[in-house]
């Protein structure tokens, strides 16, 4: 096995703390660009009740379908994952758990997930 | 063998030039901080709920359509909800982005002209979203036609 050079200082420290960080940074942005996107389509109900219905009934096929699967699964990951880094800074212990804590995040997003996907998908595909 | 002594970081005074808090940023970006935690938290809530309602409830996403926002926004409990959520969630998507830009632009005037960009669209959206809320009109009459949902009043 050939020894890898590393380089002597880094602020970057890998496992469950920097892939987190990594994951909860991609996620924000998503949802921020969707929330930008969201408030003009909901924008519409002042244009027209029609124009409204038409843009969401574009959501409303099964590629969409997936993309709000996508998002969903963006917002649960961010939303435990933020109220674990809540845990970090004001527990206590927070720091000393904060592996553990990532992987109850897992957990529940992946609880979550699953049953969310088992509702939402079977009102895309018929239902 | 002598034990070297290594002072705490924090002990003694720190010179000016390496002093974190300027005094013209003041404690902002404490307060940024703290806001991202405070809102956070809030918006886990709100946002679980919008969810739920316009997701898994009923008949999930084929609910929705105009009648689905009139019959919400009856409520003023859903117009403040609603509020509130595009407040913070704005605020906070927009201090997170921000937080972005300043980690990974590193010429000045890239990262100027991206936060403007950012500030333009907050405030772009931050204003519509509010004013659609409260100007929100369930039975418009759109070019003299009137649109006569079921839940509309009967002149």
């Amino acid at each position: 096995m050939s020894k890898t050079l590393v380089p002597a200082g880094t602020l970057y420290r890998g496992r469950e703390g920097q892939w987190s960080w990594v994951a909860h940074r991609i996620t924000g942005v998503v949802i921020f660009f969707f929330l930008l996107v969201h408030v003009l389509d909901t924008s519409l109900v002042r244009v027209s009740p029609e124009a409204y219905d038409a843009v969401i009934a574009s959501y409303k096929n099964p590629i969409m379908g997936l993309g709000e699967l996508g998002l969903v699964a963006a917002i649960v990951f961010h939303a435990f994952n933020g109220l674990r880094v809540i845990a970090v800074d004001f527990w206590k212990q927070g720091p000393r758990y904060h592996r553990q804590m990532l992987w109850g995040v897992v957990g529940l997003w992946a609880v979550t997930m699953i049953a969310f996907s088992i509702r939402h998908l079977s009102h895309v595909f018929g239902g | 063998m002598a034990v070297p002594i290594i002072e705490s970081p924090r002990s003694g005074r720190v010179a000016p030039e390496y002093s974190r808090t300027s005094s013209s940023r003041g404690n902002f970006e404490m307060i940024a901080w703290l806001f991202m935690r405070l809102s956070g938290a809030i918006l886990v809530v709100l946002i679980f709920v919008h969810l739920w309602t316009s997701m898994v409830a009923g008949d999930g996403i084929n609910g929705v359509d105009f009648g689905f926002v009139a019959g919400k926004w009856a409520s003023p409990i859903w117009q403040i909800w609603d509020l509130t959520m595009l407040w913070l969630a704005m605020l906070h998507g927009t201090n997170g982005v921000r937080v972005i830009i300043n980690d990974y632009a590193e010429k000045n005037s890239t990262r100027m002209g991206l936060k403007a960009v950012l500030y333009a669209s907050t405030v772009v959206i931050v204003i519509l979203g509010t004013l659609v809320i409260f100007t929100f009109d369930p039975c418009p009459v759109i070019d003299g036609v009137a649109h006569v949902a079921e839940y509309c009043p009967t002149s």
